[in-house]
């Protein structure tokens, strides 16, 4: 503003006095503009303070304010011995804002190199999915990698923890437990069964970032993670890793096509181990055959033949019509023709009593028997016995497996229902129901959990259980089906064979078996039961007691030493055989005893 | 009376000024808390995990397949036989 000076007329400021308004006028539209403006304002901070303030907060915080997950581990699996069998390890994930770094452009090469992949197919994926702010580069990388590539301090790569699951006894214990996916949740086995349980629950912070996504500070946390909680199966790695070995050298002598193998602890039902073959390496799944996934214990059906006939004889001792030694049965000529129906056995083996039907494998004597007796009672002591239903382990895609109720059986299907045919069965049912004879009638319900006992019943008398199992020891003396093969030097084995042709479209295969062995030791005072059943054995044999008897036999051996359970047939090969030294066996070698279904067939045809 | 009035005004002044540093200093205590909290869980997380790939690390060595091998071809070691087994009582 130019200063007046006094040189300039008066008269013109006379003028400017007459002309304008007053100064109070003036005064009054100043003091009303100003108090406008100031109202004005009052009123838009009222309106930012006051009215709009969630607002404005709630846009200021999320500008630098972040909840943030905190990521939780899942809990370790356990053997019965506190072995770890599945681990979750830290492992980095690396992502990126795909934009920021197409910015640096001449930094991918390195960015490329680090990652460990391809620096032209990195851009195109960069390229590609440029319009979103989020793609991961590469998952689970070791943590060591990762670092390395978030040294390079290249903008807009980020890296982020998960965990990855490893199986130190991969394949061995594959079925039982299962897999996780990518984002660590269960997919199979007991990882999903067990998802809940072992997943847990990550936690949440709030934490202030800054522009390029860095925490700078840690303000409080919303809710804390809740980790993974672990968990005690009652598998023993020892005797899993003894079961796999053993069957899988079975499995490759006798050129089968699979097979399985259970092993429970009779006083509980704890599963003490259950492996399949053919198998995968749950720590690379990539490429294996969806098939080689199935626990086949559980989940695959198979008719169970001759190791029916203890279930079979359990009613049959429960009706009082049968006794261990009598009525004597004719199985003479070893064919029994029975309503169109050619039932036969591999040899002919006279007049049996009951304990003899077993002891032989007598198909002619099990259809004998199983025509004679009730068929109600028949129905209900096998599925008493657990058949036909599931053993409610709690196992994904467990099988019920399928038995026909009792009203609708003919009296053809109930004879040949004797001796194993036209029922189906799981593995587990079938060691299920044998340690329910081992321990005296009592089912114990298969569980996976040490110490998860689940309720227990009586289903026969403790009379009959103790008849049932001496009947089951003379199978392994000689003259029984399972001698010499099934034979635990130093122990009593009671044990029952089954060998049973597998049903195909349209009938039975001619020369398709499966070989089955049941059994439990030490039979004076059962601990373990085992159930071991080989699919289509091509090369040698395909009886069970051959195929599936040593395979139980070297298993049980090791798992009764591995588990410390003394023997109770000491300085014996077999049940009541002649004591050779009270400090235990002598000579060079186990006596001679041939297996009665390998020898020669003196009449009648083999099947 | 009107000296008593002075007198409460003054100590709910005091009240007051009291309670609002009191705000100001447990907020700032709690954050301090928080970090030290967040720094022992990291340290804590750490320790675990370094727990955990140490187990990993015993649950391979201790692998059955790997003990039994080693037995067998490295040490020449195998199962006795019935025979070769005394029992003493």
């Amino acid at each position: 503003m130019v200063t007046r000076k006094p040189s300039q007329p008066t008269s013109r400021q006379g003028r400017r006095h007459g002309a304008g308004p007053s100064a109070s006028k003036r005064m009054v539209v100043v003091v009303t503009l100003l108090g406008l403006a100031s109202l004005g304002l009052i009123a838009r901070a009222f309106d930012l303070q006051v009215v709009g303030k969630q607002f404005y907060q709630r846009q200021g915080d999320a500008r630098f304010l972040r909840e943030m997950p905190i990521p939780v581990s899942r809990g370790t699996i356990f053997d019965r011995n506190g072995e770890p069998l599945a681990v979750s390890t830290p492992v980095m994930s690396i992502w990126a804002n795909p934009s920021e770094v197409l910015d640096n452009e001449d930094r991918i090469p390195q960015l490329a190199q680090a990652l460990g992949i391809d620096a032209d197919e990195l851009k195109g994926r960069l390229e590609q999915r440029s319009d979103r702010e989020f793609l991961y580069l590469r998952r689970q990388m070791a943590p060591e990698a990762a670092q390395a590539v978030l040294d390079l301090g290249i903008p807009g790569v980020n890296g982020q923890r998960e965990f990855r699951r490893f199986y130190p006894s991969g394949e061995v214990t594959s079925h039982v437990l299962g897999f996780t996916n990518i984002d660590d949740h269960g997919q199979e086995g007991l990882e999903l069964a067990y998802d809940d349980w072992l997943s847990g629950k990550p936690g949440e912070k709030r934490v202030i970032r800054d522009r390029m996504g860095h925490i700078v500070e840690d303000v409080e946390q919303v809710h804390a993670p809740q980790p993974g909680r672990n968990l005690t199966l009652s598998i023993d790695r020892r005797v899993q890793f003894l079961a796999y070995s053993e069957l899988k050298a079975a499995i490759d002598k006798s050129e089968a096509d699979s097979g399985s193998m259970v092993v429970l602890d009779v006083k509980t039902g704890e599963v003490l181990a259950m492996v399949n073959l053919p198998t995968y390496n749950p720590n690379a799944l990539t490429n294996t055959p969806p098939g080689n996934r199935r626990n086949r214990s559980m989940t695959d059906v198979f008719e169970p033949g001759s190791t029916i006939k203890p279930i079979l004889m359990a009613a049959a001792l429960s009706s009082g019509k049968f006794t261990p030694t009598s009525p004597l049965i004719d199985t003479t000529g070893g064919h029994w023709y029975y309503l169109g129906h050619d039932i036969h056995d591999t040899h002919n083996w006279g007049v049996l009593t009951p304990t003899g039907v077993i002891t032989k494998s007598s198909n002619v004597g099990a259809a004998h028997i199983a025509s004679d007796i009730d068929t109600g009672l028949m129905y209900d002591t096998y599925r008493a016995f657990g058949f036909g239903s599931s053993t409610n382990s709690g196992f994904p895609g467990e099988a019920s497996g399928h038995l026909r109720p009792g009203s609708s059986w003919g009296l053809r299907e109930k004879a040949i229902l004797g001796y194993g045919y036209g029922l189906n069965v799981t593995v587990l049912q079938l060691a299920s129901a044998y340690a329910t004879i081992a321990d005296d009638g009592v089912m114990h319900p298969p569980t996976f959990i040490k110490g998860g006992e689940n309720e227990a019943k009586t289903l026969i008398e403790p009379r009959i259980a103790k008849e049932l199992i001496s009947m089951l020891e003379t199978t392994t003396q000689p003259g029984g089906t399972a001698a010499p093969y099934a034979w635990i030097a130093n122990y009593t084995v009671a044990g029952k064979t089954g060998t049973a042709h597998k049903a195909t479209v349209g009938g039975y295969s001619k020369d398709n078996y499966g070989a089955a062995f049941a059994g439990f030791v030490p039979a004076t005072n059962p601990r373990l039961v085992a159930a071991v059943v080989i699919d289509s054995p091509k090369k040698g044999s395909y009886y069970g007691g051959l195929v599936s008897g040593p395979v139980f036999a070297k298993v049980m051996d090791g798992a009764l030493r591995l588990l410390d359970i003394p023997p109770d047939n000491i300085g014996r090969w077999y049940v009541g055989g002649p004591v050779q030294d009270q400090n235990g066996l002598i000579g060079s070698k186990p006596p001679e005893a041939p297996n009665i279904e390998e020898a020669p067939v003196d009449s009648g045809e083999t099947p | 009376m009107k000296a008593i009035g002075a007198l409460i005004m003054l100590i709910l002044l005091m009240a007051a000024l009291a309670s609002a540093l009191g705000v100001v200093w447990t907020r700032h205590e709690s954050r301090v808390l928080f970090v030290i909290l967040t720094t022992l869980q990291n340290q804590r997380d750490e320790l675990n995990i370094e727990y955990g790939k140490l187990e990993l690390e015993q649950a391979t060595y201790a692998e059955p397949r790997r003990i039994d091998d080693d037995a067998r071809q490295k040490l020449g070691m195998v199962n006795p036989r019935p025979q070769d087994i005394r029992l003493l009582r």
